[in-house]
């Protein structure tokens, strides 16, 4: 079946307005998604029809909330070919998720052990371990990366040893696009006996991941960047690795009993969702799920691995075009500098033409002091991006290259 | 001419443009044409807090008047920093420490930058101020 551009944007009506008086070009797609009308439409059935707190209500609302939000559970666990549903544990959003995964760890990890992960990492996935480190007295260790944004592994068993207790890492960076060789990294971390955590915040919306064919611990993802709501993510866990952390927050819906004493915990996955969920988050993430396995996984990513080329071969003839990232297998991120520009000056007047990109350091400070650069200007692709928008994104950049010369 | 005719000055430079692309260039020339700091200069103490890109301002007393420097990593920050520099640049520090800059609402800047630009901008205004206050 051929790709339906056409549908797939008449799918999402904030494509089709005008900034700055031009038409809007959307390539912050990294930061986040725009939402289809499939997914505004869920939010808005359910708030119309069946909005009631969920879990504890015997009427019928109550229960119709319920189904429908476990109806989700269900369908992520299908969506990354996790065994059960239990093993699905809905977040904040990945920092929440990682956060959960690394406080918990608090209660398991001796001072003698490490943490790896790596040097092309989110601060989400950075931050959490070293205070789980600060906490503990472990050490936090790094993989490397080389000139073209690749991890390297030439010194992987140094790295991971006997003492490692968790490697996690992201599949896909989010400020250079570089797909990481996840199964390489795991079947060394396995062979160690260490948990492993991928942080899927790039991967949801361009790649199928299938938890068991990696036989990944703990796996995360964002709704937000997959064309749903914000505020909810997703915290993946293996059973026998969930049930074995201690919960992150206290309070209703995740204990069994409490006394004024003593309380017990519920089994996962509420363990480790207290408080009332993002109910209308999942309900729009499951939505989205649905909308974007209508067109296919694979046959977006085509479409954007399209995009990415065509973007790296056009933009490149512009004189001191500069990327940043030139890994071999990179995903749908183009991130770039101009020589004798400033990223910020760049994003300032590509707005100014309705050109929407990121600039800055893409919460990845540790990235951009490898590189010894401030920040790059970023622009990356999703399933409703064209060809069309990437020659207006070029003619914007020319214009605002000649007037920063 | 006083802080007031400095401003209305600029105010009328920028209405000959009708497009903000043309604005914006006109910001990035002022930015060009702005006698850059030496590297020696660029500390860290003259750094203003707040703003997005580095931007380094310097100031000096010189009678009852205060002279300033600038310099920015990124040219339309500079191109700002030029602008406030062209209206309080050797005018009493007492004036500074007082003045109402109404040009930037009147140009329109302040509806054009995004909120931490405009965080940046009001950045660069207090630390002139700051400076002007301690001179006066």
């Amino acid at each position: 079946m051929a790709y339906d551009i056409d549908y797939i944007r008449s799918q999402f009506p904030i494509l089709d307005q005008q900034v700055h008086g031009r038409p809007l070009v959307y390539l912050d797609n990294a930061a986040t998604a725009q939402k289809p009308k499939a997914v505004v439409d869920a939010i808005s059935h359910y708030y119309y029809n069946d909005n009631a707190n969920v879990h504890r209500g015997v009427h019928t609302l109550s229960q119709r909330a319920t189904d429908a939000m476990e109806a989700v559970r269900e369908q992520v666990r299908d969506h990354i070919g996790a065994r059960e549903s239990a093993e699905i544990i809905f977040t904040r959003g990945i920092t929440d998720s990682i956060n959960t995964v690394a406080f918990g760890m608090g209660a398991l990890i001796k001072p003698h052990q490490n943490v790896v992960i790596t040097a092309l990492e989110h601060h989400s996935n950075i931050v959490p371990w070293q205070m789980l480190c600060e906490r503990t007295g472990a050490t936090l260790r790094y993989i490397p990366i080389n000139e073209k944004g690749e991890l390297v592994l030439h010194s992987l068993e140094e790295i991971i040893d006997e003492h490692t207790a968790m490697v996690a890492f992201n599949h896909i960076s989010n400020s250079l696009g570089t797909i990481n060789p996840v199964s390489t990294i795991l079947a060394r971390a396995k062979e160690v006996g260490a948990w492993t955590l991928v942080d899927g915040a790039q991967s949801g919306p361009h790649a199928k991941v299938d938890v068991q064919e990696w036989d990944v611990d703990f796996f995360t993802l964002a709704s937000h960047k997959m064309y749903g709501p914000t505020g909810l993510g997703v915290l993946y866990g293996k059973r026998e690795r969930i049930e074995a952390l201690p919960p992150y927050q206290g309070g209703g819906e995740m204990i069994a009993t409490v006394t004024l004493e003593k309380s017990t915990y519920a089994a996962i996955p509420h363990k480790f969702e207290a408080g009332t969920p993002h109910i209308e988050g999942v309900i729009g993430f499951g939505a989205a799920l649905k909308f974007m396995n209508s067109i296919g996984i694979e046959a977006i990513a085509k479409h954007e691995a399209e995009l990415l080329d065509y973007a790296t071969e056009s933009l490149s003839s512009i004189e001191g075009f500069r990327i940043i990232g030139t890994a071999d297998h990179k995903a749908s991120v183009l991130s770039f500098l101009v020589d004798g520009t400033h990223p910020y000056d760049l994003g300032v007047l590509l707005d100014q033409q309705g050109i929407a990109v990121r600039t800055g350091q893409h919460c990845t400070q540790p990235i951009m002091d490898q590189f010894c650069i401030a920040g790059t200007a970023r622009a990356s692709f999703a399933m409703y991006n064209t060809k069309e928008e990437i020659d207006l994104f070029k003619a914007a950049l020319v214009r605002a290259v000649n007037m920063l010369r | 001419m006083t802080i007031r005719e400095k401003q209305a000055a600029l105010v009328d430079e920028f209405a000959f443009f009708d497009d903000w692309m043309d604005k914006y260039n006109h910001i990035i020339e002022m930015g060009k044409s702005l006698q850059p700091l030496s590297d020696q200069d660029k500390q860290e103490d003259l750094l203003v807090q707040g703003c997005q890109s580095k931007v380094w301002l310097k100031a000096e007393k010189q009678g009852d008047a205060v002279k300033f420097w600038a310099d920015a990593d990124a040219i339309i920050a500079k191109g700002i920093v030029a602008m406030l520099i062209d209206v309080f640049d050797e005018q009493p520090a007492a004036d500074i420490a007082q003045a109402e800059l109404g040009f930037i609402e009147e140009i329109g800047l302040k509806d054009h930058l995004s909120p931490t630009r405009a965080n940046g901008l009001m950045s660069m205004i207090k630390q002139m101020k700051i400076y002007a206050l301690a001179f006066a």
